[in-house]
């Protein structure tokens, strides 16, 4: 969960940061997605680099959620008979809606998927267009209120999963409690404030 | 003072129970919530009907033998509070009290309000101890302790094994109950030649008894009457983590 957790962690602050290049302008952006095509094709071939990227992100997906539900089949296990008076469950926010947390997060990565890199969920869907998909999208309140639902639901599950992650690995004992969870919450806060930079930005019209 | 309560009646492992509403007439505000389950079983004595079982041995906080689920809530409302010391004037008599055991598979309910905790014990035993040749008792000061060590494992051995951190735990994980013994004897010298593999030790047989997978939720902490804090957890992963890496067996 920790190790899969760290690479899909990986990817999304790369991503995160990638896409601020929309800032920098229509070139910045779609040359960037030209770069990562080319990058190292001549070993891996045209695009090689990212199949190899998009590989090992699928096998992360597939075990982090195989761990997830494995975890929650335990833990259905181990109750089999509920309490009839249920008090809310002590502990934050973040960490009760781990499951259905990844859930939403699993079933927008594949409508983005649709969107932004095939292109048939786009507005726009131009291939290697990036910017002008980006914009034809987040034109659109609706288009943005699904992203801003899906990138609050993965910041709350950073809040709670590089925090746990980092305890699984055994920091945050006492003496480190304290700096585990501000790089969780700083981590959180980052990645959200960064994927929402962007959407917003068009829907105000600062990027056009 | 009139309470009512909703108790979980059971006849035995097997049988189906239910939750049987009970008034309870002549509570004073410091009784106890045990005491109150006395008055209760007094009068379904005098009536001829079966009293509720329930367990329990010091009444004073510390033997872990208590253990009820109160309206929801492993020991009750109180924080840091063993359900043998937790007060009526905590309560209104207006609400009715909805009393429950402790569920969990590796904690079958064996009457009413009394379950089988001896899955915690086969924790104990896949680890938790020392091996020290024993003999005569050896001076006091001949093993230095240093005193944040002391005091940390000092404070992890405040656990008294209620188990109601299983109760509470969404996943119906014992890891805040093992954890606590591993901070406790992986602090002191005398623990350290079976730091790592007694921490792997006991985490597995606390999977193979059945017991859940811990996603630190913090509902373990919240409810533990030592307040054992949840930092004992990530001690028990770095040791189990060594033990993978160190000593591939
Ligand atoms: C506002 C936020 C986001 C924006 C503007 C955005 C933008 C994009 C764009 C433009 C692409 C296509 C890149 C290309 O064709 O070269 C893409 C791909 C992708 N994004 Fe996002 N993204 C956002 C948030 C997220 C989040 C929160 C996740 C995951 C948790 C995510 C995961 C992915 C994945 C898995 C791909 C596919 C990579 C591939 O197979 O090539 N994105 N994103
Ligand atoms: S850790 Fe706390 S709640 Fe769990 S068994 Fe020990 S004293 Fe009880
Ligand atoms: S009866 Fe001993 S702790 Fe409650």
């Amino acid at each position: 969960m920790a190790v899969t957790g760290g690479v899909l962690l990986l990817y999304v602050v790369a991503h995160m940061a990638g896409n601020l290049k929309v800032f920098a302008g229509a070139d910045s952006i779609d040359g960037y997605g030209r770069f990562l095509r080319e990058f190292l094709a001549p070993v891996l071939g045209h695009s090689g680099f990212l199949w190899v990227v998009r590989a090992v992100l699928l096998l992360a997906v597939v075990l982090h959620m195989t761990a997830a539900i494995q975890l929650a089949r335990r833990a259905r296990k181990a109750r089999p008979t509920g309490y009839a008076h249920r008090a809310r469950v002590p502990g934050g926010y973040a960490a009760r809606t781990m499951r259905w947390g990844g859930v939403i997060i699993a079933l927008f990565v594949v409508y983005h998927v649709l969107d932004l890199t095939a292109g048939v969920l786009n507005p726009h869907g131009v291939e290697g267009a990036i910017h002008d998909n980006v914009v034809a999208d987040f034109r659109h309140w609706y288009v943005v209120l699904a992203y801003t639902v899906a990138v609050v639901a993965l910041g709350f599950h950073l809040r709670h999963g590089v925090w746990s992650a980092l305890r699984s690995l055994g920091m945050g004992s006492a003496r480190r409690a304290a700096a585990v969870q501000a790089a969780a919450l700083g981590v959180a806060v980052l990645i959200t404030a960064g994927f929402l930079s962007v959407p917003y930005a068009v829907l105000f019209g600062f990027v056009r | 003072m009139r309470y009512t309560l909703r108790v979980w009646r059971q006849t035995g492992p097997d049988a189906r129970g239910r939750l049987v509403e009970y008034a309870v007439d002549g509570v004073t505000p410091d009784m106890s919530f045990l005491e109150l389950l006395d008055v209760l079983n007094e009068r379904l004595l005098l009536d001829g009907d079966e009293p509720v079982a329930f367990d329990h041995d010091c009444r004073e906080g510390i033997c872990g033998m208590c253990g009820l689920v109160i309206d929801g809530v492993a020991h009750g409302p109180e924080k840091a509070t063993t359900t043998c010391q937790l007060h009526m004037r905590h309560f209104d008599p207006a609400v009715p009290i909805v009393v429950e055991p402790w569920r969990a598979a590796p904690f079958p309910v064996v009457r009413d309000l009394v379950v089988d905790r001896s899955a915690l014990d086969r924790v104990i035993e896949a680890g938790g101890y020392i091996s020290a040749p024993a003999g005569a008792a050896p001076d006091a000061h001949a093993v230095p302790v240093p005193k944040p060590a002391a005091d940390t494992a000092f404070d992890a051995a405040a656990c008294i094994g209620c188990g109601a951190c299983v109760a509470a735990c969404p996943n119906g994980s014992a890891m805040l109950f093992t954890a606590a013994k591993v901070t406790h004897l992986g602090l002191l010298p005398q623990g350290q030649p079976e730091r790592h593999s007694r921490a792997a030790d006991m985490l597995r047989t606390q999977d193979e008894l059945g017991f859940g997978g811990c996603t630190q939720t913090g509902a373990c902490t919240a409810v533990c009457p030592k307040g054992i804090p949840l930092d004992t957890i990530a001690r028990l992963n770095h040791d189990v983590l060594a033990a993978a890496l160190r000593s591939p067996r």
